[in-house]
């Protein structure tokens, strides 16, 4: 067991755990927000992507102890219904979820992409979210939706 | 009784006190509140169990199926506000809790419009003319002489006389009887003594309105099963043997006794680990030492195998479903016969997370949350598991990782139960990865053969279709039974097979036709991670992979181009009529035989598919391109023409065509069940790779074709049954070679291409 500072959604936080416990679970179960998914636990899928310091991770294989004095960011804190992220903005408006669950997979790596590349093209955008999986098969519409996006952006 | 509301009851109604609950977890279950010891008990022959009006003139619809995100919401919405002529945002939809929901059959087959919304239709077209009715009496005017708007009833010849829904019933019921067709599930209705609009009355009907469940997934403040939490709650892993047909031996309890507060629990070959903590549970279920009996050695077939042990296969049932003309005499005739097959492998559900869901049986009842796409099956199972009345279950659907039929979230809601009865505490069981893949119920594998006779004119004479397969229900398509699901069985409980698979569903007028199937065993009789039940499109894709391309084969033995040659076997025009929108929107050039020209490492290639599903029709032009080196192909573009009668919401329409055509190329290109002799070997994305971004399509055009005239029927699966032929046919546009065998992986690909 160990107490492990960070920073959730700009909150300062505490958590008593096993270090090696991924941050997914410490952000669903101990601090109970729940809006990164487990999907895999294997780095395969993105459902619990959330960023570490602006930087899209897997929160299921990455330890507690990785994250020790450092910010993370979920979906919840990239925007909000009255604030919301343009990409949350532009999956309403193109109705992209299906089952929604692969969400945080796409927004939080496409919003840290579309950051450092604004102007990226449709094939580049495609490379960034390798890896990604939709099993709703929503591909078409995020692909809308990133563009939607990207002219709010530049 | 069927009068509208009568005096007296008005009477006794307006005297009551109404008092709204703040902030409600579910809108109709506040409802059920306020008017708590009033509300006539949940049956469909009331009228309140279908639509309910609020103390503020809300209305809302109890819906017996739900939405997996293919715009249900709305569109039932949609239904309610023209019937009853109020704006749709002033309709809720409850729908998925057997506490307040008829069993309509949950989501299934494609029928949430097709039958899942006709009661509704009609209870709120008889709700409209009670309150009418009531406003009549009230007002002292004739029926005929009110008009609504936006729920308020008032003269036509002077607006000022009016009465709204909230007055005249706001927050009471109808105590009002309707006649019950005595059907549970899909085909559940109601008659009434409302007529409901003609569609050329509907204003909201018809419109492209936005679905209503996005921001809650967006913003993530909507909950998911997964999140469902309660006060002393467990968490659970349910242990399943990596290899099939296996039996506990033994279990070395003391190996997780590192893990604080992580026990194990254990019914017969049930067992599973539970910890405050759902890491602890994660962990224990890890260190876990277990012993197994292996029952039955090498169940499976080697997998390189399996399309010849499905041929040798005794036949355990066989249906011959179309048969028509003298096809034995036209074969004797044939002036040329041709024969193909056509294989299709396990596929899994694979649905974005594993299957999840949270149960607190106590002694006064049990409540079960599930993603389970028929919550009303989820409660008969759990009654029949826990042997407790069903009445004494309430299954709350809360939305799950996806859902496209049978898959493993039913397996969760059981254990869930078991272990909260098991435990005395409540009880949350989540999957890991390899539950969703590994063991979920699988879509069936299954071989296609066709066989055709032309005469000498290069007509087709006689045409045959067998499909032979495992089951499409050696597992039922729900979870009613507990005999269905893998906890019933690890406990005992003897499986209780349904055999059952399909035909294609085409209009083709072929002068002699037999179209049949066949069913053959399961591998392994309990417990298998093969057992097979519905897949999105339950054996759609794969009978039509090998229906579809036949047809094309004959096209192209007749030296006929692929869209001429449907046409002119197909004299219906609304199956006509989807091919040539396809055709032509797609831009389709005729072609008898495959492309000519084949050079660079890039070909390219289009394929046309169609057919039909419970009253919908489809078609698809596939655009493809195939990479030689790579063997790679590449799904470009996809051009659809659909029509399923009168379209509720052309855009939720749209959408849901999408995801059908991206998920059914993935199926296509990708997916297989990997397995050995004693296990599955898919246990994650690695081993059972699904479709990314990079492979999904350039461009999707969708054709609508709307019918206003005709009643709407599913489109929440049509399209995905042309997509695997299409795409087939697309290859040997581009290549002159046929693919057979599902999926159309590279390394297939490439050794058609150096047999070729
Ligand atoms: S749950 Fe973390 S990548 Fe799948
Ligand atoms: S919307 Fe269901 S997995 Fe993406």
């Amino acid at each position: 067991m160990a107490s492990i500072k960070f920073a959730v959604d700009g909150k300062t936080v505490t958590v008593n755990a096993d270090p090696n416990m991924p941050l997914l679970y410490a952000l669903r179960n101990d601090l109970k927000m729940s809006n990164p998914h487990f999907g895999c636990g294997l780095a395969q899928c993105g459902a619990c992507t959330v960023h570490l310091e602006g930087e899209p991770v897997r929160s299921c294989v990455m330890p507690l102890s990785a994250v020790a004095g450092k910010k993370v960011t979920t979906l919840q804190g990239l925007g909000t219904p009255e604030k919301p992220h343009p990409l949350q903005a532009a999956y309403v408006e193109e109705q992209v979820p299906q089952c929604g669950y692969c969400i945080n997979g796409w927004i939080m790596t496409a919003a840290a992409f579309l950051k450092k590349k604004p102007k990226a093209t449709d094939a580049e955008i495609r490379d960034a979210l390798a890896g990604l999986k939709c099993r709703c098969a929503t591909h078409a519409a995020i692909m809308r939706a990133i563009k939607r996006a990207q002219t709010q952006m530049a | 009784m069927n009068a509208p509301l009568s005096r007296r009851e008005f009477l006794k109604a307006s005297g009551a006190l109404i008092v709204t609950a703040a902030g409600p977890a579910f809108i109709g279950e506040a409802l059920a509140q306020t008017a708590a010891g009033a509300k006539p008990p949940l049956v469909p022959t009331e009228l309140d169990s279908w639509v309910a009006i609020t103390p503020d003139g809300r209305v809302t619809a109890f819906f017996g199926k739900m939405d997996m995100g293919q715009s249900l919401d709305i569109a039932i919405a949609q239904i309610v506000a023209d019937e009853l002529d109020v704006a749709v945002d002033k309709v809720d939809v409850v729908m998925g809790d057997t506490a307040l929901t008829c069993n309509q059959g949950g989501a299934s087959g494609s029928t949430g419009i097709q039958s899942g919304a006709r009661p509704l239709r009609n209870a709120a077209a008889e709700a409209r003319r009670l309150l009418v009715h009531s406003a009549s009496q009230k007002l002292g005017l004739p029926a005929e002489q009110l008009r609504v708007d936006d729920g308020v009833v008032s003269a036509v010849s002077d607006p000022a006389k009016k009465a709204s829904y909230a007055e005249l019933i706001g927050g009471r019921h109808f105590h009002h009887q309707v006649e019950w067709n005595k059907q549970i599930g899909n085909a559940m209705d109601i008659k009434v003594q409302a007529n409901p609009k003609s569609p050329s009355e509907y204003r909201i009907v018809g419109k492209s309105l936005t679905r209503r469940d996005l921001p809650g997934k967006v913003y993530r403040t909507e909950k998911y099963v997964t999140d469902i939490s309660l006060p002393k709650m467990l968490h659970a892993r349910v242990i399943r043997c990596a290899r099939a047909a296996c039996t506990v031996a033994g279990i070395d309890e003391s190996s997780i006794k590192r893990v604080k507060g992580a026990r194990v629990v254990r019914e017969k070959d049930f067992v599973a680990v539970v910890a405050d903590h759902e890491w602890d549970a994660v962990r224990a279920s890890r260190m876990l030492k277990i012993s197994w009996n292996e029952i039955k050695k090498d169940p499976f077939p080697p997998m390189a195998e399996i399309y010849d042990h499905i041929r040798k296969a005794p036949v355990v049932k066989r249906e011959d479903a179309v048969k028509k003309g003298d096809l034995e005499g036209a074969f004797k005739t044939a002036a040329k016969v041709v024969e193909a097959e056509y294989e299709w492998p396990f596929q899994s559900h694979a649905s974005m997370g594993p299957g999840c869901s949270v149960a607190d049986v106590r002694a006064d009842g049990v409540t079960v949350w599930t993603g389970s796409q028929k919550p009303h099956f989820v409660q008969t199972g759990v009654a029949r598991l826990l042997g407790v009345p069903p009445e004494k279950v309430r299954a709350i659907w809360v939305a799950g990782p996806g859902s496209y039929g049978r898959n493993d979230a039913g397996d969760a809601a059981l254990d869930a139960a078991l272990l909260s009865k098991l435990t005395g505490r409540p009880v949350r069981v989540q999957g890991m990865r390899s539950d969703g893949i590994a063991w979920d119920p699988k879509g069936p594998a299954s071989v296609h053969r066709g066989r055709a006779a032309f005469d000498a004119s290069g007509k087709v004479i006689g045409y045959e279709f067998i499909s032979k397969g495992f089951s499409r229900r050696n597992i039922d398509t729900n979870e009613s039974d507990p005999r269905d699901s893998l906890a019933g069985m690890s406990i005992g409980l003897p499986p209780k097979p349904s055999i059952d698979f399909g035909v294609p569903a085409e209009a083709y007028g072929f002068d002699s036709k037999l179209l049949a199937w066949e069913v053959i065993p399961p591998l392994l009789d309990a417990s298998s991670p093969l057992r097979s039940s519905h897949l999105r499109d339950p054996v759609g894709p794969q009978i039509q992979f090998g229906s579809e391309q036949f047809i094309d084969e004959l096209a192209i033995a007749a030296g006929e181009d692929p869209v001429a040659f449907r046409l002119k076997y197909l004299s219906a025009p609304r199956d006509a009529a989807v091919i040539k929108a396809a055709a032509e929107k797609a831009g389709w050039q005729p072609r008898q035989a495959p492309r000519a020209a084949r050079s660079g490492d890039v070909l390219s290639g289009r394929g046309i598919a169609y057919a039909q599903r419970n009253g919908t029709l489809v078609a698809v032009v596939a655009e493809i391109e195939v990479e030689r080196k790579s063997g790679r192909i590449w799904g470009k573009k996809f051009t659809v023409a659909h029509d399923c009668g009168l379209i509720i919401n052309p855009e939720g329409l749209r959408y849901t065509i999408e995801g059908n055509v991206v998920q059914g190329l993935s199926r296509t290109l990708f997916e297989e069940v990997r397995f050995d002799r004693e296990k599955v070997t898919s246990v994650d994305w690695l081993s059972y790779p699904i479709l990314e971004i990079r492979d999904a399509p350039e461009a999707i055009e969708v054709v609508l074709i709307n019918r206003p005239e005709i009643a709407p029927s599913g489109a929440g699966e049509p399209s995905i049954r042309v997509v695997p032929a299409a795409v087939a046919n697309a290859f040997f546009d581009a290549t002159g070679v046929r693919l057979r065998r599902a999926p159309l992986t590279p390394e297939r690909v490439k050794a058609a291409l150096a047999r070729a």
